[in-house]
């Protein structure tokens, strides 16, 4: 489907598949913020618009949420979709780590 | 002097126990022991570190910590748990009598199940703890927490590769911990050479407990230390501690001391005479005492008839048995004629019969106190102690039986230990408790004549003027008689020596008394014949003195007609008249009669 992936023909993930990326934050803070950026970056490059969406946790305003994806780092960002499930911890300034945990390239350097 | 030094070091003490509980705030554990040991509890507002290899129960301490805090001093607690998920905490402790779903339900406790995969995890970039800290907060919040637990918190070192990160956030934790001012306790792994796995100690600096496993031969004995404690005075030592089912019990040596109150009341043997040699009157209440000998002495029997007087006289008492079954003591000791069903039956005593390999030497004391504790007797009998030997090393069961005699001297209890041994005297175990125990009663059997007979002597027994003598040792279908034996120029004289001897004795006496009857048969008869004799005697003489008396009225007439008669011959032939006849005439007539 996009540019990025026809070079690497053993993709992990379906290329029809929905994605569902939820980042959790706390607060404003610097990290929080940068990873935003970051994952808004990387998912224009990669992804195609209409195929993913990202939602954002607060922790400080909702902390009871940390349970449920069982986050202890912060940021957080959990692909709940496509399965299976897949955390990338950090503020996402590392693209080609993101992308490998993602799965959006293939794990290979 | 050493009575002022030892004032003095009491005092010195008391001094310390003062200071220890005015600056530092603690919290108490509510454990048994542990506060003990340290004096009040964990540093309260602060974190403490436990840490131990994998089993060595920091997960129970650290949730009974928690519970404690709960049910015992109404503080709330937050349990977060990397390791276990809530369900298996909650099973887990609920054997221990825990009801963590009832104290949830109370808004007592969060138990919050951190699961913390690495496989799914990726880095990429800066990244903070602050989740974990928000969710903390908020279970804190919640129920109000005073009390934190974070177990185990280096499964977080398994799961983040940036340990950097990772080693600034952990002391950012424990720091927040503290601004939160949370007693928290935090579980670490043991590791190599280093007091944890990833050296959290250094983040930790304010209490470390550390917990292992001891294992000398097949049975491993639990133990703990508390390795540091700011700011407060504590135990140093390694101090065993059981598993037990109320929990975590622990068993400080050094908090007990010495400081028993002591009675001067008796308590009787139920063996009559062994109480004449006590002193008169038996052993002192509280006092421990040994009935040390070999194989078949007749030591059970000791201890099972000083049981059997403790519930005649409507004490309680509990029988300790590592070797026999408790239907196995009854029945032998209805043999000898002691009835100890019906005691059961009353409720008046109590059995317990395990095998000494059955646990550890802690898991022995500890059930032991609990059943003293909970049955609450009068005198307790030990039987053999020389079986747990078998359980542990001849240090660990001198350590543990010392806790034993404080514990039940504390009690005021009674205690009979029994202790096998070979011939003689010298048995590892006797060494171990010679020091502790109060009276050692010895037992043993002396070969001779061609059979084995028993003798009981009192070793040794504080504070009373015992016999030393040695007596022989019945056990008859009454139970058990001493009798005295014979010392003389053959030695000690015993069993069918000493029946010999006794009955040489006793024919001797009856000849003796036979010999005498014969004499006095013999005066008496004499004494007949003899007065026979008088008898004849008197006769005969009364005989003649009739006939004298005869003769004499008799004698006198005669002369009389006699002179007249010569008077009247004369008269006819006309002669002169006569002088009177002579006397012999008369006493011949008389002796020829």
């Amino acid at each position: 489907m996009t540019s990025a992936i026809p070079l690497h023909p053993p993709v992990a993930v379906e290329e029809s598949a929905h994605w569902h990326l939820r980042l959790y934050v706390a607060g404003q803070s610097p990290k929080s913020l940068n990873a935003f950026a970051n994952l808004t970056r990387l998912c224009e490059e990669h992804l195609d618009e209409s195929r993913y969406d990202i939602e954002i946790v607060d922790l400080i305003a909702n902390p009871q949420l940390a349970a449920g994806d069982e986050i202890v780092a912060i940021p957080t960002l959990v692909r709940r979709l496509p399965k299976p499930i897949r955390k990338i911890i950090g503020d996402l300034s590392d693209s080609d780590r993101v992308l490998v945990g993602l799965q959006l390239r293939p794990g290979v350097r | 002097m050493a009575a002022t030094i030892t004032k003095r070091v009491v005092a010195a003490g008391r001094e310390v126990a003062d200071h220890l509980l005015t600056p530092l705030a603690k919290a108490p554990t509510g454990i048994t022991g542990l506060d003990e040991l340290t004096g009040g509890g964990l540093p309260r507002r602060r974190p403490s570190l436990v840490c131990g290899s994998a089993g060595s129960g920091k997960t129970l301490l650290a949730m009974e910590f928690v519970v404690r805090g709960i049910t015992e001093f109404g503080e709330s607690g937050v349990f977060m748990a990397f390791e276990e998920t809530r369900e298996d905490l909650i099973a887990n402790v609920a054997s221990l009598g825990f009801d963590l779903q009832q104290f949830e339900a109370d808004g007592k406790l969060v138990i919050d199940h951190v699961n913390v995969d690495p496989a799914e995890m990726v880095e990429a970039g800066d990244w903070d703890l602050e989740a974990l800290f928000i969710r903390l907060g908020a279970s804190i919040d919640a129920v109000g927490a005073d009390r934190v637990v974070i177990d185990t918190i280096e499964t977080l070192f398994g799961a983040f590769k940036d340990t950097a990160t990772l080693r600034s956030e952990l002391r950012r934790l424990f720091l927040w911990l503290k601004a939160r001012g949370v007693t928290a306790v935090i579980t670490a792994e043991r590791g190599d050479g280093m007091l944890t796995r990833h050296g959290i100690e250094e983040y930790v600096s304010d209490c470390v407990i550390v917990l292992d496993h001891l294992v000398t031969g097949a049975t491993s004995t639990r133990r703990l230390r508390v390795l540091k404690y700011r700011g407060s005075l504590h135990g140093t030592n390694e101090y065993p501690f059981l598993i037990g089912g109320h929990g975590i019990s622990l068993q400080p040596i050094t908090s007990l001391g010495l400081r028993h109150a002591v009675s001067s009341d008796r308590v009787p043997t139920g063996i009559d005479r062994l109480d004449v040699m006590l002193g008169g009157e038996g052993p002192y209440r509280g006092s421990s005492m040994l009935v040390s000998g070999p194989a078949g002495t007749g030591k059970s029997t000791v201890a099972a008839q000083f049981c059997d007087a403790a519930c005649a006289r409507g004490e309680r008492a509990v029988y300790f048995a590592f070797e026999e079954s408790e239907d196995q003591i009854i029945r032998n000791m209805t043999s000898v004629g002691m009835g100890l069903r019906r005691w059961v039956d009353e409720g008046l005593l109590t059995f317990r019969c395990v095998r000494p390999s059955l646990q550890g030497l802690e898991a022995h004391l500890a059930a032991m106190q609990a059943l003293v504790n909970d049955f609450d007797p009068a005198v307790v009998v030990l039987d053999p102690i020389s079986d747990l030997i078998g359980v542990g090393t001849g240090g660990d069961v001198s350590a543990m039986l010392t806790r034993q005699v404080d514990f039940l001297k504390g009690r005021g209890v009674t205690a009979m230990f029994t202790s096998r041994g070979p011939e003689g005297h010298s048995v590892a175990t006797n060494h171990v408790v010679a020091s502790l125990i109060d009276t050692w009663l010895l037992v043993r059997t002396l070969e001779g004549n061609g059979e084995h007979n028993r003798m009981l002597s009192v070793l040794k027994s504080r504070g009373m003027a015992h016999s030393n003598q040695v007596r022989e040792f019945l056990i008859t279908d009454r139970g058990i008689e001493l009798a005295d034996v014979y010392v003389g120029s053959q030695g000690v004289l015993t069993g069918s020596a000493r029946s010999a001897q006794e009955a040489k004795e006793s024919s001797d006496a009856v000849e003796r008394q036979e010999d005498l009857e014969q004499r006095r048969v013999n005066l008496e008869r004499h004494r007949q014949s003899v007065q026979a004799q008088v008898a004849v005697l008197w006769h005969e003489f009364e005989d003649e003195a009739d006939s004298v008396n005869r003769l004499l009225v008799r004698g006198t007439t005669g002369r009389e007609e006699g002179a007249e008669q010569r008077l009247e011959q004369g008269r006819l032939r006309g002669s002169d008249p006569a002088e009177p006849s002579d006397p012999f005439e008369h006493s011949d007539q008389v002796g020829t009669r």
